[in-house]
């Protein structure tokens, strides 16, 4: 017998806008001791379909039509609360994709550690605390002991991560369902707690549910695979069969969204736009604190329409360089030479002016919209603003730009919360396109956005550097994403260059022990070689 | 968070002073003195009383004699209770004013955080909008209409309550208490119905729903403390709003309290009686701002921690 065993699941969301369809209909088994991944995109359904068999949805709106969800035979969908919640946290418990915002702030993690235990299990405390700093240690706390009375916010995400791994199997669950649980972490930090949770599962012979939207994510540690798409799925199987012969068009386009290959980098003679010379940017932390080094003596080139790669993992200091080319931190020491001006000893009119000719795109198109202007109203301000158009002129400019960045003509009046991640990206991207700038610094522009997305938004960036001839700087800490779009590709790690090179040259003959760390956690390797 | 107590006490001088200030000429501004009234006073005997309260000197020279007072923690004679000091006076109003302010933030946390958290739990069902139109009828309701009301209902219709006084019959300070406090009680719903609603949209409460814990210990355990902050950042504000405020409950019970010597002292231009409540009042406000503030950083682990580095 399955472990888990669902039916014909159906679960709808009703609101005044009318009944939609969330979950149509799905059905899948989980082993014992097997890994089963469920993927899709943002809104496919994979998420409400396991917490609606928890009971974690909440009714209204949310609604169970029907089908069942066998859980060592019993149904979950026909049992009141009370029996759900004897089964929540002690036979099937749950880690997040958030650690920064599922866990209390108000709480130490000793406390929310020992509660499932406390409350399923109705052991003493002392009982409970040995129980939860054994696991702290098995999941790679160092000294639990000492770190037990922390509050979540002295963990970094990947220790928080940890941590509700932790909590999540301190019952010894039967099932184990982990919603995205590493697609706020950075690539490295990823493969440690793939590696953790494929582990863990083994030496408990558990089963475990993986949701994802990137099926490179779930490679290296699925047995079977599950495809969803608009509610209902799509194809199903052994993960290898999915992987090696995949029928479905929709499992095609995820496979073919992993980004694989290097550009070929630039030809011709290289005509620097933007030479960096060592350049620090340290951030003061107080009188009696050393500075933090976020950016230490580094120097590079970025050549007349070239796109040149930034990789390294959170506080490499990557997107302190990006910012301090654009002067939005203050430069410590060295120089930034801008088509010939030293940008870093630029004032008032003149660093205005020169700030016209590059742009920024940030990581998340959900903060960086105004949400109360208009697509047209936040493409036509730029435009407005530089003289680039004028009144009579700028509704064409701003259908141009629309076009450019392929949005259709007819969203111009629509606000950003109207549309989706991917959409509002592409509204940011033809922002930053308005003015025509030489020079755009991508902050992480994917890192957000669903893996198929992702491959979108890549290509058009892609398409309109070579429209525009502009020059960038892509920032990244996914190598593999780099590696698609830039000519070369600079390796940062804390704060100093260790390699540089074309997207090949690091992939095939990296130098560095870091390098090579790198190319090792980009999830899905073995598809891509 | 030495230094920030510090800091933020620094701060305070330069509003009290300006509130010194500005209430020092007000007073002298506004029409009549405290020796004008309807008896002609002969003008020697004015004059004596003028000298014998620095009213025949030039304004400024008044103006730092009572900077000079306040230095050494004088508030100065009364105008018009001759004989007795401000001090004196604001010293007998000031422990019964307290009381009744006491009491009243007691009713307004109580009910007011009971009845924010309840809607919270279902909103926009009847266990929402019952108590928060409640809420809202309590902040529109003055307290010279809810007062006069609650006599009526509770001291004659009914006779359970004493209609007036203070300490002199049991249960004689419930109604005061319950007018006093009422529309904080409302805010305080609405503070706590508000701070509640966000935490409960929190990632961590699917957390600990997700750990199999029952509904009543995911709020009290993981949700109050969060949902509780701005209703504790409100709470300084609110207990100096309540001893500024209490004049017109005072009157209504007989209430012999620092509200009522603060109300008259300004239609007999008492000077200094007016100054000395000014100063009190407005040094108390600060210094409970303060207090709600510290204790609200207190309850976030975020917060406190940048405290503890300073």
């Amino acid at each position: 017998m399955a472990l888990l065993e669902v039916n014909n699941l159906q679960v709808s969301f009703v609101t005044r806008m009318g009944t939609n369809r969330a979950v149509d209909g799905i059905s899948f088994s989980v082993e014992t001791g097997k890994i089963t991944a469920i993927i899709g995109e943002s809104g496919s359904g994979k998420s409400v379909a396991c917490y609606s068999m928890l009971g974690l949805i909440p009714q209204p709106p949310g609604r169970i039509d029907g089908g069942e969800a066998l859980f060592e035979g019993r149904d979950l969908l026909q049992m009141s609360e009370a029996q759900l919640r004897e089964i929540r946290g002690r036979d099937v418990a749950m880690i997040f994709q958030d650690p920064m915002t599922c866990l209390n702030p108000y709480m130490t993690i000793g406390k929310q550690l020992m509660e499932p235990l406390l409350y399923h299990k109705h052991v003493s405390k002392e009982q409970a605390k040995n129980r939860a700093l054994e696991l702290l240690e098995e999941v790679g706390i160092r000294d639990p002991e000492s770190t037990f009375e922390n509050f979540p916010h002295q963990f970094s995400g990947g220790m928080r991560q940890r941590v509700m791994i932790a909590m999540a199997l301190i019952n010894e669950p039967k099932l184990l369902i982990a919603d995205e649980p590493t697609t706020a972490l950075d690539v490295t930090i990823q493969a440690q707690i793939l590696k953790l949770i494929a582990d863990l599962q083994t030496k408990r012979d558990i089963g475990v549910i993986f949701i994802s939207h990137d099926l490179a994510v779930v490679a290296d540690i699925a047995d079977q695979i599950i495809v969803m798409q608009q509610g209902k799925v799509v194809e199903g199987g052994d993960s290898q069969h999915i992987f090696h012969n995949a029928e479905h068009p929709y499992t095609r386009k995820l496979l073919a969204a992993i980004p694989a290959g290097s550009k070929t980098p630039m030809a011709g003679e290289t005509r620097p736009l933007i030479q960096v010379r060592e350049l620090c940017t340290w951030f003061e932390q107080g009188r009696h604190k050393e500075p933090v080094k976020a950016v230490n003596d580094v120097s590079f080139d970025i050549n007349r329409g070239e796109v040149l790669g930034l990789v390294g993992e959170s506080g490499s200091g990557k997107s302190t360089i990006g910012r301090s080319i654009l002067r939005l931190v203050h430069v410590t020491s060295g120089s930034v030479t801008f088509d010939g001006t030293d940008v870093t000893r630029l004032e008032g009119g003149d660093l205005k002016n020169f700030r016209s000719r590059m742009q920024m795109i940030f990581q998340d198109p959900f903060a960086s919209l105004n949400p109360r202007m208009t697509v047209f109203d936040t493409l036509a301000e730029p435009l407005l603003l530089h003289g680039i158009e004028n009144r009579k002129t700028v509704a064409s400019g701003v259908l141009k730009l629309m076009d450019d960045v392929g949005l259709a003509r007819n969203f111009v009046r629509k606000y950003p919360h109207e549309f989706s991640g991917g959409q509002r990206q592409r509204i940011a991207i033809g922002r930053a396109l308005a003015t025509h700038p030489e020079f755009v610094v991508a902050d992480e522009p994917v890192s957000a956005l669903d893996v198929t997305i992702q491959a979108q938004i890549l290509d058009l960036m892609q398409g309109l550097s070579r429209e525009y001839g502009l020059t960038m700087l892509f920032v990244s800490h996914d190598l593999a994403v780099v590696r698609h779009l830039a000519d070369r590709i600079l390796v940062l790690y804390k704060g100093e260059v260790v390699e540089q090179g074309t997207g090949d040259d690091l992939f095939e003959r990296p130098q560095q022990e870091y390098t090579r760390q790198l190319l090792q956690s980009i999830p899905g390797r073995a598809l891509i070689a | 968070m030495w230094r920030f107590i510090g800091y933020r006490l620094l701060q305070a001088i330069p509003v009290i002073l300006a509130v010194i200030t500005v209430t020092f000429f007000l007073v002298r501004i506004a029409p009549g003195g405290p020796f004008d009234s309807e008896k002609a006073v002969m003008p020697e005997v004015k004059a004596a009383l003028e000298a014998q309260y620095r009213l025949d000197q030039p304004l400024f020279s008044q103006y730092t004699a009572y900077l000079g007072d306040l230095a050494r923690g004088e508030f100065g004679p009364s105008f018009k209770y001759p004989g007795r000091s401000v001090n004196e006076l604001i010293g007998a109003g000031l422990p019964v004013t307290a009381e009744l302010g006491f009491y009243a933030l007691l009713v307004a946390v109580v009910i007011g955080g009971l009845a924010g958290v309840i809607a919270s739990l279902k909103p926009n069902t009847a266990q929402d909008y019952i108590p928060m139109t409640a809420a809202m009828i309590g902040i529109c309701m003055p307290s010279f209409l809810l007062g006069p009301l609650l006599v009526l209902v509770f001291g004659i219709h009914l006779d359970w309550l004493p209609v007036s006084g203070w300490g002199d019959i049991p249960g004689d300070k419930l109604l005061p208490s319950i007018t006093l406090g009422s529309a904080y009680a409302a805010y305080i719903a609405r503070l706590s119905r508000a701070g509640m609603l966000e935490v409960m949209s929190q990632d961590y409460i699917r957390t600990a729903r997700a750990k199999g814990l029952p509904e009543w210990q995911v709020v009290t355990r993981h949700a109050l403390r969060g949902g509780l902050i701005p209703v504790v950042a409100f709470l300084g504000p609110a207990f100096a709003g309540l001893l500024a405020g209490s004049f017109v409950v005072e009157t209504i019970f007989q209430i012999p309290g620092l509200g009522r010597f603060y109300v008259q002292a300004a239609f007999n231009r008492d000077y200094t009686m007016i100054l000395g409540t000014t100063v009190f009042l407005s040094t108390l406000i600060v210094l409970f701002n303060l207090l709600s503030d510290i204790l609200a950083a207190w309850m976030n682990p975020r917060l406190r921690a940048q405290f503890g580095e300073q």
